[in-house]
C-alpha cells in the first residue's frame, strides 16, 4: 500500500514540524488540523469531504505525502475502519466527515466506540459560526447528537482553539479507558487564520484516567486467591487495552487458574494455552458458563460483566467471593456485587499482584472444566467443525481457515451467528487477533473494519467473515477495497437469512420467520463488479481448496459459502436465564 | 435499604462548559430518571461551577449514577446526599394584583405569617419572594390560590452540605500534580 513507503519519511517530517512548532507559524484553521494530526502520529485517516470540510480537505490535497487519506463509501464505513484500525494497533482512529448528514452518518460507528472503549477521534464540519443554531444548509446539532455516545466532544468556532482542543481530544481518546472523541469545527474557523503553536496534551485537571492503586486492596485479592480452592478468572478486553496480556499469562500460569475470556478478550492469550478455557457469555463455552456458578472465588479482570456475559443477575456467581480489577469505577458493583474491587491499569496491577501470588495447580478443578469440555464436544463442536450431513456449516469454514492460517490470521467478524462461531472456533496465537463489535452488535461493522485493519498492520492476513445480513449493510465498501488495493480478505457465510434472529424466533417465537429470510443477489458478481478475485463454494469438497486460493491470494479475495440454512448457535443461554441453564441443543 | 426510592440532593462540581448540562441530563435520562429539580451556578471555587439536583432513585441507582457522572471527562467531582444530610432551599416569586393587597386584609396576613418578602409594589402589581422548604412555598402557594395569582415561578433547590466537601483540597492537589 502506497502509505507505508511514507512511514520513514514521517519522522523526518516530524521532526522539521517539532521544530517549527516550538516558534508559532502564521497558518489557517484548516491546515491546523492536519498539523494537529501529524503531531499526533496520524499517518492515516478515513472519511468522506462535504461542503463544511472543504477547507480541511484541501490542506489533505497539500500534505497527501504525509497522511494518506482512505475514502470510504460512507461515512460509517469511516468509523468502522478507523476502529479496526485502532483495535489492531492500539493506536488512535481518525474518522473525518462533513457536517448535517456526513456527521450523522458517523453515530453508529462513535456509539459502537464507546461501548467497546475503542480510541477513536472524529473530526466533523460546520456550517459557518454565525449561522449556527439557523437551520443553514446541512447544519446539525452534531456536538448534541453525539454527546450521550461520546468520551468527549467539542465544538471550535475560533482557529486559535484548534492545536489545544486536538491535543485534549487525542489524549482524552486513548488514556484511561479509551473511547470515541468528536471536535466540530465551524468552516469559519477552518478559513481563518492564526499563530499556530502544538503542545501535546498531558494532563486535565478534572480527569484522572487511571485510578491510584490500592495495595491493601491488592493484598486482599491476592490472599483471596492463594486460599481459593475453586478460582476462576474471566478477563476482557481490559487486558490487551492495558497491554498486560503477558501480565496476564504470568499470573494464570503461576497460579494456576483456569481462565475465560468475554467476546472482546478474546486472543490475549492464545487459544491453545492449556489453562485457556473458553468464552463465557450467551453462546461461550460450557464449562466456563457452567461453572461461573460453581467456582468460589471469580476473579474479573478488565471486563464489565454485560448482561450477554453474566445471564441472570439473581443466579450469577452467587456462591463466589468476586474480585474485580477495573481502571472504570463507574463499572464497579455497576451490575455484580465485588468483594474486593482493584482499582486501577490492568498491566500496573497484575504486575503488582503477580509477587503476592503462591504457586498453585489446581488439577482436579481444572479437570472438571476438561470433563465438560469433552460433553460439549461431542454434542456441539464435533458436528459443527466435522459435519457429517450434507450441508455446509458455518464451523468447518472457521476450521479450514484455522488450518490455512495457522491461527496468525485476524479475524474480524460482523454480528450475528457467524460472529459467535467465528468467536468460538478461530484460533488464535497473538493478541489484538479478534475484532468484532461487540457491545454494540453492530451489523455492516465487518468489512470496514477489516479494512482499517489491514491498513494498519498490511504484512497481517486479516480475514473479514460476515453473514449475508450485515455483509449487505455495508457492502458498498468493497469500492474501498478496490481503490485502495488493501488486500483483505471477505467471506460471506451465506444462510439467506438474518440467522440469528431466526434461530431466535424458532426457538422463542414458534418459528414464525418474520423478515428473516432473504433474498439474495450473486455476491460473486459483485465482487466481480468491483474487480475483485471472488467464489463461491456450495458444496464440502470445494471448500478446502477455496480456503487455500482465498489465502493464498497476495491481493484482496472474495468467497462466498453456501451454508445450511436454518443451523442454529449452541450452547446457549436463552436471554434472562442463569448460566447454569445453558443449553447444548 | 437500597431498594427504596428516596428524595437525593445531587451536587456536581463541574467546569464551566458549554454542552456539559447536556451530558449531565443524559445521564439521567437514559436511565428513565426525571430530574425533579436543578440550579446550577458558581461554586466557592473560582472557574468551577456546581450544579445541584434532585432525583427520586434508590441509592442503589444515584450511587451508580454518580459512577458516571464523575466519569465525564469535565465533572471534577459529584456528591449525593439526603435531605437529613443537606441544608437546602427553594425561592419563588408571586406576581398578585395590587389592589387585593388593599382590599383583601387577609393577605397582610398571610404574606406576615409566611416571612415572605415583599420585592416591589406599583398600581397594578406586587411581588412576593419567598425562600424555604418547598412546602412552605406549597402551602403559601395554597393559600395566595385563593386571590388569583398572576404568575408564580418556584426555583430548583440550592442545597449546602452539613459535612465538609474536601473538593478545594482535591483540586488543589491535582493542580500540583
Amino acid at each position: 500500500m502506497h502509505f507505508n513507503k511514507h512511514c520513514m519519511k514521517e519522522t523526518q517530517t516530524l521532526n522539521t514540524i517539532n521544530k517549527q512548532a516550538e516558534s508559532t507559524v502564521r497558518i489557517s484553521g484548516s491546515e491546523a488540523v492536519i498539523r494537529c494530526l501529524l503531531e499526533e502520529g496520524v499517518d492515516i485517516l478515513y472519511g468522506y469531504p462535504g461542503g463544511a470540510i472543504m477547507p480541511v480537505y484541501d490542506e489533505l490535497y497539500k500534505y497527501r505525502d504525509k497522511i494518506h487519506h482512505v475514502l470510504t463509501r460512507h461515512e460509517q464505513g469511516a468509523t468502522h475502519a478507523a476502529q479496526g484500525f485502532a483495535r489492531i494497533s492500539g493506536r488512535v482512529g481518525v474518522a473525518m466527515a462533513t457536517s448535517g448528514p456526513g456527521a450523522t452518518n458517523l453515530i453508529t460507528g462513535i456509539a459502537d466506540a464507546q461501548i467497546d472503549s475503542t480510541p477513536m477521534v472524529c473530526i466533523t464540519g460546520q456550517v459557518a459560526s454565525h449561522l449556527l443554531g439557523s437551520d443553514a444548509f446541512q447544519e446539525t446539532d452534531i456536538v448534541g447528537i453525539s454527546t450521550p455516545v461520546t468520551k468527549w466532544n467539542h465544538q471550535i468556532t475560533k482557529a486559535s482553539e484548534i492545536p489545544e482542543v486536538m491535543a485534549k481530544a487525542f489524549y482524552i481518546a486513548k488514556s484511561g479507558r479509551p473511547g470515541p472523541v468528536l471536535v466540530d469545527i465551524t468552516k469559519d474557523a477552518q478559513f481563518e487564520e492564526f499563530d499556530f503553536k502544538y503542545k501535546k496534551c498531558t494532563g486535565i485537571r478534572s480527569y484522572k484516567p487511571v485510578p491510584d492503586i490500592d495495595i491493601s486492596k491488592l493484598e486482599a485479592a491476592a490472599d483471596l486467591i492463594n486460599n481459593a480452592k475453586k478460582p476462576m478468572i474471566v478477563w476482557g478486553q481490559g487486558v490487551i487495552l492495558g497491554g498486560a496480556e503477558a501480565e496476564l499469562k504470568a499470573v494464570l500460569e503461576k497460579a494456576g487458574i483456569p481462565a475465560a475470556w468475554t467476546i472482546l478478550g478474546a486472543s490475549a492469550i492464545p487459544t491453545s494455552h492449556p489453562l485457556n478455557i473458553g468464552m463465557v457469555g450467551m453462546h461461550g463455552n460450557y464449562a466456563p458458563n457452567l461453572l461461573t456458578n460453581e467456582c468460589d472465588v471469580l476473579i474479573a479482570i478488565g471486563m464489565r460483566f454485560d448482561d450477554r456475559v453474566t445471564g441472570s443477575l439473581d443466579t450469577y456467581a452467587k456462591q463466589a467471593k468476586v474480585i474485580h480489577f477495573e481502571i472504570d469505577p463507574a463499572e464497579v458493583d455497576k451490575n455484580v456485587k465485588t468483594d474486593i474491587a482493584v482499582l486501577g491499569d490492568s498491566k500496573d496491577s497484575l504486575t503488582r499482584l503477580l509477587p503476592l501470588l503462591k504457586e498453585n495447580k489446581h488439577s482436579e478443578w481444572l479437570q472438571k472444566f476438561k470433563d465438560l469440555y469433552k460433553i460439549e464436544f461431542d454434542e456441539v463442536i464435533n458436528d459443527d467443525i466435522h459435519p457429517t450431513k450434507e450441508g455446509l456449516t458455518m464451523g468447518e469454514v472457521l476450521k479450514e481457515i484455522n488450518i490455512q492460517t495457522k491461527g496468525e490470521a485476524a479475524i474480524v467478524s460482523d454480528v450475528g451467528q457467524h460472529q459467535m462461531i467465528a468467536c468460538r472456533y478461530a484460533e488464535f496465537n497473538k493478541t489484538r487477533s479478534n475484532i468484532t463489535s461487540g457491545g454494540l452488535g453492530t451489523m455492516g461493522f465487518g468489512l470496514p473494519a477489516a479494512i482499517g485493519a489491514k491498513m494498519a498492520q498490511p504484512e497481517r492476513e486479516v480475514i473479514s467473515i460476515s453473514g449475508d445480513g450485515g455483509y449487505q449493510m455495508t457492502i458498498q465498501e468493497l469500492g474501498t477495497i478496490f481503490q485502495t488495493k488493501a488486500a483483505v480478505k471477505v467471506v460471506v457465510l451465506n444462510n439467506d437469512f438474518l440467522g440469528m434472529v431466526r434461530q431466535w424466533q424458532q426457538l422463542f417465537f414458534d418459528k414464525r420467520y418474520a423478515s428473516t429470510e432473504m433474498t439474495n443477489p450473486d455476491f460473486v458478481t459483485i465482487a466481480k463488479g468491483y474487480y475483485l478475485n471472488a467464489k463461491r463454494v456450495t458444496k464440502r469438497e470445494e471448500l478446502a481448496e477455496a480456503v487455500e486460493e482465498m489465502i493464498a491470494s497476495k491481493e484482496a479475495y472474495f468467497l462466498e459459502v453456501c451454508v445450511e440454512k436454518e443451523d442454529n448457535v449452541f450452547p446457549m443461554i436463552p436471554s434472562g436465564a442463569s448460566v447454569s441453564e445453558i443449553r447444548l441443543k | 435499604m437500597d431498594k427504596e426510592l428516596k428524595h437525593y440532593t445531587v451536587s456536581i462540581y463541574t467546569e464551566n462548559n458549554i454542552g456539559l448540562l447536556n451530558r449531565i441530563s443524559a445521564i439521567f435520562q437514559r436511565r428513565h430518571i426525571n430530574i425533579e429539580s436543578l440550579n446550577t451556578s458558581r461554586s466557592e471555587i473560582e472557574n468551577v461551577s456546581r450544579f445541584t439536583l434532585v432525583v427520586d432513585v434508590t441509592e442503589d441507582q444515584i450511587k451508580k449514577i454518580i459512577g458516571q457522572l464523575e466519569r465525564q471527562v469535565e465533572v471534577i467531582k459529584a456528591y449525593y446526599h439526603t435531605d437529613e444530610e443537606t441544608i437546602y432551599q427553594v425561592s419563588a416569586m408571586f406576581k398578585i394584583k395590587s389592589d387585593l393587597l388593599f382590599e383583601e386584609r387577609q393577605i397582610q396576613n398571610i404574606i406576615k405569617d409566611s416571612s415572605a418578602k415583599i420585592v416591589t409594589v406599583n398600581k397594578e402589581f406586587f411581588v412576593l419572594e419567598k425562600s424555604g422548604r418547598k412546602n412552605e412555598i406549597d402551602q403559601l402557594h395554597r393559600e395566595l390560590s385563593a386571590f388569583g395569582i398572576m404568575q408564580f415561578v418556584r426555583s430548583g433547590r440550592i442545597a449546602v452540605t452539613k459535612d465538609e466537601l474536601k473538593i478545594t483540597k482535591m483540586l488543589s492537589e491535582a493542580f500540583k500534580n
